[in-house]
């Protein structure tokens, strides 16, 4: 098998890995928001349920949760195909939002109570106070934490294999099996280097221009 | 009728009574300067005065209209609209980092000019509006002697220079009266002098102001009237000569002596 035979069958792989990154973030990130705001809330049984939820999801492995999304309508009777990338989206996109939301959640709290109420003896609104004023401060705090989580989720798409979805691993893994070359595992470990370098410097770009001021 | 009349003002936290009765009246363009030791409820009384915290009984007129009363019901917005007749200047600044020193003065009033705006503002109407505010707040900040560093960011700037900024911040929403808890006490020493000129200067206007205070000499150099509280009730009011040269309550004797010592 070519160079070139190898690069056109991971880059395959590698498009379902970006998918999963992409939908992913895109999924995650504002349900994320919505489950911070559950969390958050002053009705006490709706925060409960939303703290025991991002519990249970953020203490098991997101494996389990995958065969979970896969297997599991079909093992309570439930007679539906579920696509497997799909199932593999709907469990990283749960996942991946109770732990943005923790960071959210941070993020929201450690801005000082003198910022709401400055904001309050000026007239503002609880949603001015929000947008205008806490808002990017908050996300100034959370773009490093953030950044580590979605370094994680570049290498987390790997799991997406125990359903058998072809994203890169597995599809190096396939060629290896099949042709029994070693060197296409050292050509995807560059791929995830690549994606993630280039992650890291966008990150850091981000951080660097909201460190315009400090605090 | 006196121009604020605050009117047996109650408040508890929890089982702890921080202020018990609260009288007192101010008349227009007066200054009234608040001292006590820490805990006795002074920030609590602003506090409430400013709506961050709802009075448990008592009433606040100012000016005749009745803009709270511990049986009425308000909504945010009522809430909203009678803050706004009170400003507020904390210890510890709260300015807004991520904005320059222009706009931390600008952002309220924008809000409340352009977005709570009742009617529909045609867009040159909101640019008309935002130049007459970023004019307005341009002047202020000349006032408080910081024209220099309208493109600043708050974490570029001494602590005195903060503070003004957040007194110019107050003063763009054209509060009735002024309050100031404690505005030199985060200050280094040699910073006080700056933020306590600038609000003598604005007591050349015949601004209204409350001002909270540890510094005794200001206290009794710009104040047209002194309250003295001690453990949630007010100890002592009167002039500044009857507060500070003749005292007729032990606690005040006792505090005013402490402070003195502290200075020396
Ligand atoms: N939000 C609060 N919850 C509970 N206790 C409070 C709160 N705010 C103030 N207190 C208590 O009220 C008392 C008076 O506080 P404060 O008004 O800050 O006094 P001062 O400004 O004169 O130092 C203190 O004993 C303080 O611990
Ligand atoms: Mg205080």
């Amino acid at each position: 098998m070519s160079f070139l035979e190898v690069t056109a069958q991971l880059s395959k792989g590698f498009l379902t890995t970006l998918q999963i990154f992409g939908i992913t973030l895109a999924g995650a990130l504002p349900l994320g928001l919505l489950i911070t705001f559950g969390s958050m809330s002053k009705i006490k049984p709706i925060k409960w349920i939303f703290k025991v939820f991002v519990w249970i999801i953020r203490g098991t492995p997101l494996m389990l949760q995958i065969i979970l999304v896969f297997y599991g309508p079909g093992l309570i009777g439930w007679d539906i195909k579920i696509d497997r990338l799909l199932a593999v989206i709907v469990a990283f996109i749960i996942n991946y939002a109770c732990y943005f939301s923790e960071i959210y959640r941070g993020g929201i709290e450690s801005i000082p109570k003198g910022q709401y109420e400055a904001g309050q003896v000026l007239g503002m609104t609880k949603s001015q106070i929000f947008f205008k004023v806490v808002l990017f401060q908050v996300v100034k705090r959370i773009v490093p934490p953030m950044g580590n989580e979605i370094i994680t989720l570049v290498k987390d798409t790997s799991l997406a294999r125990v359903i058998s979805v072809i994203e890169l691993v597995k599809s190096a893994q396939d060629i290896i099996s099949q042709k029994s070359l070693i060197w296409p595992l050292f050509y995807v470990g560059a791929f995830y280097l690549l994606f993630s370098g280039l992650l890291t410097i966008l990150l850091n770009y981000a951080e660097k221009k909201l460190n315009y001021y400090q605090g | 009728m006196a121009f604020l009349e605050v009117n047996g003002i109650f408040k508890r936290f929890g089982k702890t009574e921080v202020l018990k009765g609260i009288d007192f009246t101010m008349d227009k363009g007066e200054v009234l300067a608040i001292i006590g030791s820490s805990g006795s409820g002074k920030t609590t009384l602003l506090r409430c005065m400013n709506f961050l915290e709802t009075p448990d009984a008592g009433r606040i007129v100012l000016n005749g209209e009745e803009l709270f009363n511990a049986d009425g019901k308000y909504s945010d917005r009522e809430i909203r609209e009678k803050r706004l007749h009170f400003g507020l200047v904390f210890q510890s600044f709260n300015l807004f980092p991520q904005y320059t020193v222009l706009r931390n003065v600008c952002l309220a009033p924008e809000l409340m000019k352009i977005n709570q705006s009742e009617k529909k503002l045609s867009r040159a109407e909101k640019t008309q509006i935002r130049k007459e505010i970023e004019e307005n707040a341009r002047q202020i900040l000349a006032s408080v002697g910081l024209s220099d560093k309208l493109m600043n960011y708050p974490c570029e700037l001494s602590g005195g220079q903060q503070q003004r900024v957040a007194i110019a911040r107050a003063l763009a929403m054209e509060p009735v009266i002024l309050c100031f808890d404690e505005p030199t006490s985060a200050l280094d020493p040699e910073l006080t002098g700056e933020v306590l000129k600038v609000i003598r200067e604005l007591k050349t206007t015949d601004r209204t102001m409350i001002i909270v205070t540890h510094e005794m000499g200001f206290a009794r150099s710009a104040a047209d009237k002194v309250i003295f509280m001690a453990d949630g009730i007010i100890e002592e009011y009167g002039t500044p000569e009857e507060v500070f040269g003749n005292p007729k309550s032990e606690k005040t004797v006792s505090f005013l002596e402490k402070s003195l010592e502290n200075i020396t």
